[in-house]
């Protein structure tokens, strides 16, 4: 976390996580009602594993702020690495909430009471998007020598 | 009527404590009073009537005091830095005994993130899990010292985390932050474990309310609480490390002054943000 392009790529991957989380609780949750706030059949592992994820993300969010707001400080903010984080940051949580949570710990699903297969595949593949579109802004800000 | 001498007796010795130090010559922001002034508000709303009557009734009016009483109050209360302004205000002898008190060994334990932490969230586990909620309904002395252990485990852990008041031994900023991130997880568990667990006796519909409330409401403090810690982190680490802040038309006086013998234990125990 020393260096400059560090602290970029830090605070970007930090606010793509904290964004994806709270994208899904906004969305999905508060306004569409897809995930249900408490759900009965919810193992005692997905409140915490949720409970956790919450907190990291709600913490991510400000911190990655703060970060930000000290690297315009030091004047050494970098545009495209600190965008290659933020997506690779956002595209990782939701792969990782979209795999391991729904389908290998069966935590929850996207929806209920439909086919979730196209709900899945969308949310993969558009995590995946993300992560490739950031390694690739990432790579080039790393030719660019920072 | 307990709560309201307590908050009374509090508002009056902050009170005091300023007027002393101003008399001495010294200076104290203005904002901690009012930060002082604010907590007590929120604390009052909490536990004195109507809201208080309502919370005997309802999760959900409970919880609205749980989170004005243990989150919002203490936050509010320990930026005015209470413990600061009694060191600079008592007399020498009593201040001296405070700072040893402040430096002992069982104050350190008591202080410190990972005990304040548990007291704060064992504390609400407790009482949400076992028969001691529905107790509280029946028994005016409980009600009173679960509201002590909330603003008390409260404050402690808001000192422990965004503290403004001397702790020599303050643990670093990143276990800090791990022990945070784990207290507001332990919180979100909490609140959704209530919504399908309701304590004995409350309705489901009751219990939904306030789960619910316990867990957006939380969020919402929670979100200041990380603020408070992030700015100090972002402060203590610039570039160019800032002065005191006092505006330059104000006559440049010392922050606070105290008769020469308190130096060396005025010294040791050193202002940390």
């Amino acid at each position: 976390m020393s260096s400059a392009p560090a602290r970029n790529v830090v605070s970007g991957v930090l606010l793509g996580v904290g964004v994806a989380g709270f994208v899904d609780e906004t969305v999905f949750h508060q306004l569409l009602h897809w995930h249900h706030f408490y759900d009965k059949s919810t193992p005692a592992a997905g409140l915490v594993s949720d409970g956790v994820f919450h907190a990291v993300s709600w913490f991510a969010t400000v911190a990655a702020l703060f970060l930000l707001a000290d690297l315009r400080r030091r004047a050494a903010f970098r545009a495209t690495p600190w965008w290659g984080g933020l997506l690779v940051g956002a595209g990782g949580f939701q792969l990782y909430d979209g795999t391991l949570q729904h389908k290998v710990m069966r935590l929850h699903q996207i929806r209920y009471d439909v086919d979730v297969t196209p709900y899945d595949w969308t949310w993969n593949i558009l995590a995946a998007v993300m992560i490739v579109a950031g390694a690739v802004l990432l790579a080039r800000s790393r030719g660019r020598a920072g | 009527m307990v709560s309201g001498l307590a908050l009374l007796a509090a508002a009056a010795g902050y009170a005091a404590g300023v007027v002393t130090v101003h008399r001495r010559g010294g200076w104290w922001p203005g904002r901690r009073v009012v930060y002082w002034a604010a907590g007590l508000v929120l604390a009052a709303a909490a536990t004195l009537r109507p809201a208080a009557g309502h919370a005997h009734h309802d999760l959900a009016g409970h919880m609205t005091g749980h989170l004005l009483l243990g989150m919002a109050a203490p936050l509010l209360l320990v930026l005015a830095a209470p413990v600061t302004l009694a060191l600079r205000a008592l007399p020498v002898r009593r201040a001296r005994t405070l700072a040893r008190v402040l430096r002992s060994g069982p104050v350190h334990v008591l202080t410190h993130p990972l005990t304040a932490a548990t007291l704060n969230a064992g504390g609400l586990w407790l009482l949400y899990t076992t028969d001691l909620y529905p107790a509280m309904a029946g028994h005016d002395w409980l009600r009173t010292a679960v509201h002590v252990h909330i603003v008390a485990a409260g404050y402690l852990f808001t000192a422990a985390m965004v503290g403004v008041d001397p702790d020599p031994r303050r643990p670093a900023r990143p276990v800090r932050a791990i022990i945070l991130i784990a207290f507001l997880a332990a919180h979100g568990i909490l609140a959704k474990f209530l919504y399908g667990h309701p304590p004995a006796g409350v309705p489901a519909a009751d219990a939904q309310a306030g789960a619910e409330l316990m867990y957006y409401g939380g969020d919402l403090v929670d979100l200041a609480l990380i603020a408070v810690f992030c700015r100090q982190w972002y402060d203590a680490t610039g570039p160019a490390r800032r002065g005191p802040r006092v505006p330059a038309s104000r006559p440049v006086r010392p922050l606070w002054r105290l008769p020469k013998d308190i130096g060396a234990d005025g010294e040791a125990l050193p202002r940390s943000g």
